[in-house]
């Protein structure tokens, strides 16, 4: 088939490839650039305002523990929601079609979701109050109140972003053979070492992409920071927003950008090598 | 599962089991539905104190006379606009990229395949950043078109993996039998491979107008005028009153959850094809 006309295969990657290299390596190259050099010769000047920034070392350690407090919990839901439909019969479907919907939302429309609940008027204080717990409206998205932003942010990120994790991990789930579990249970081995003996080794490729993909996504949150906290609560790429949008400086922005790509991309290399994925173990 | 004999047992079980399940539901379902109250309850509704969980005071018209603020409506051209350009070209783009890497082994498919995933380990919608600059001098800045250009950037190495692994489902044997019976190789692929392929494209489409569609960063910074729904939301954040927020929420979840419905079938095939 490709012997007698080797260019075809070319033919067709080539225009992905030349978009690819205009739109994606050309940005990134420039974006590296502009971070380390000012005004066309190498210079750690933007590196330097980055850092000494007010908000710098808030926006790092915010991003950070959103990344910590986010991640872990949207994997082991997933890991919940992935186990609990693979014992259904009737009703599967469905079931992950709802579980599936936040995947169609977008961070910004999360934040507004979420809004509608944690504002002062909104339906958690009618909760509280309804139940005497609070005497009257309580502000829980000012800066006065860092923690319970935070949990805000972190629980409406958990809210969009498990849907991705949990299709991926029963897409894996999907590919482990029955005879592996029917084995073990024979053996008499208990659901919890079940779990974690068989399923949880079997599904590594999938854990581990699902990981990558969130953990990158977690450095990248912005627009449900912003709907929930405005600008109280200072993250990596809402920053490179502001200092692109608000201050014109290109440059610090790409900063900024360099950083979460390298911290991406840490994390990326971290996984791969934290989670060894064996081709030949696989069903 | 193995059964136990107590017969009080197992239905406890399953209890716990059907209300850890309902549970997750609501925990999908009811923000949205709290928002969507929000969005049709007006003015009046965002203020009242303490608020009631039934739809007791809801209307249309609040979230009509959201739709006829200036700018909504462009704004939401403009997005379809972004992403029907992400769509044409992530497809036009990544599934002959796809069928590449299904049918023939070549040299430098590894490095194409490691080009595809390393944009994976990126935040690419930061690469708006310079764009800025590059844009404005080719006179995509502040277009639609530009917006369509960066998110395609997003979807086009997800529709290369996925439309590789629709291609390789289709069998070759069923493309070889057409080049005998004297197919040439457009014909055969067109009369042969592309509709047993079609669901799974219509699909990787889908996604891509999802992608395109709640994209925030790229579009708030490659646009001024020219906005989408997501960039304009967020400019405009500040200023507007809470019910015209929860709107736009309610207007931003609206088409994707349609659409996402529309796939449901092929979400899981998808994504496993994509994560490997």
């Amino acid at each position: 088939m490709t012997q007698n006309r080797p260019w075809i295969p070319y033919a067709l990657i080539l225009p992905s490839v030349v978009f690819l290299g205009l739109l994606f390596v050309v940005p990134l190259v420039q974006t590296i650039w502009l971070a380390v050099s000012d005004n066309g010769t190498p210079s750690l000047a933007n590196m330097t305002t980055m850092v000494s920034d007010i908000n710098f070392g808030r926006s790092v350690l915010n991003t950070f523990l959103l990344t910590l407090a986010v991640v872990p919990i949207q994997i082991v839901m997933a890991l919940t929601m992935g186990s609990m439909v693979a014992k259904m019969n009737g009703g599967r479907e469905t079931i992950l079609w709802i579980w599936t919907i936040p995947l169609g939302i977008s961070d910004l429309a999360a934040g507004m979701v979420w809004l509608s609940i944690l504002q002062n008027t909104g339906y958690l204080n009618s909760i509280l109050f309804g139940m005497g717990l609070i005497e009257r409206q309580t502000a829980w998205l000012t800066y006065q109140t860092p923690v319970a932003l935070f949990i805000g942010i972190a629980i409406a990120e958990i809210w969009r972003g498990t849907a991705i994790v949990m299709i991926i991990i029963v897409a894996g789930l999907n590919q482990v053979p029955k005879e592996f579990k029917e084995a073990a249970e024979i053996f008499g081995a208990s659901p919890w070492t079940r779990f974690t003996r068989i399923t949880l080794p079997l599904i590594r490729p999938a854990l581990q992409s699902a990981l990558i993909l969130r953990t990158v996504l977690a450095f990248e949150v912005f627009a449900v920071v912003y709907a929930l906290g405005g600008r109280n609560f200072p993250v990596l790429v809402g920053e490179a927003y502001n200092w692109q949008n608000q201050n014109q400086n290109y440059s610090v922005a790409a900063a900024y950008a360099v950083l979460i790509m390298v911290i991406s991309l840490a994390a990326t290399l971290v996984y791969l090598k934290a989670i060894k994925v064996d081709p030949e173990r696989l069903p | 599962m193995s059964t136990v004999s107590n017969t009080g047992f197992v239905p406890a079980r399953r209890l716990l089991f059907w209300s850890g399940i309902v549970a997750l539901c609501a925990w999908v379902l009811v923000p949205i539905y709290l928002v969507a109250l929000g969005a049709l309850g007006g003015r009046s509704g965002a203020y009242q104190w303490p608020k009631n969980f039934l739809p007791t005071n809801v209307s249309l018209q609040p979230f009509l006379l959201f739709l006829k603020t200036e700018g909504v409506l462009q704004s939401f051209l403009n997005s379809l606009g972004a992403a029907g350009i992400t769509v044409a070209l992530s497809i036009a783009l990544g599934a002959p990229a796809g069928y590449a890497l299904a049918r023939y082994n070549f040299r430098g498919k590894d490095s194409y395949r490691l080009l595809v995933l390393l944009t994976r380990a990126f935040p690419l919608a930061i690469l708006a950043l310079p764009l800025t600059v590059s844009y404005i001098r080719l006179g995509l800045y502040d277009t639609v078109l530009g917006v369509g250009l960066i998110h395609t950037v997003l979807a086009l190495p997800f529709a290369a993996l996925v439309t590789q692994g629709i291609f390789l489902g289709v069998p070759r044997e069923l493309e070889e039998a057409a080049w005998v019976f004297g197919c040439t190789r457009i014909q055969a692929f067109f009369k042969v491979v592309a509709p047993l392929a079609l669901p799974g494209l219509v699909a990787t489409a889908v996604f891509a107008f999802v992608i395109s569609w709640n994209e925030v960063f790229a579009a708030s910074v490659l646009t001024v005028r020219h906005r989408t729904l997501t960039a304009y939301l967020l400019t405009v954040l500040s200023e507007s009153p809470m019910h015209y927020r929860f709107a736009g929420g309610l207007m931003l979840i609206l088409p994707s959850v349609v659409f996402i419905f529309a796939v449901r079938r092929y979400l899981f095939a998808i994504w496993g094809i994509s994560s490997k």
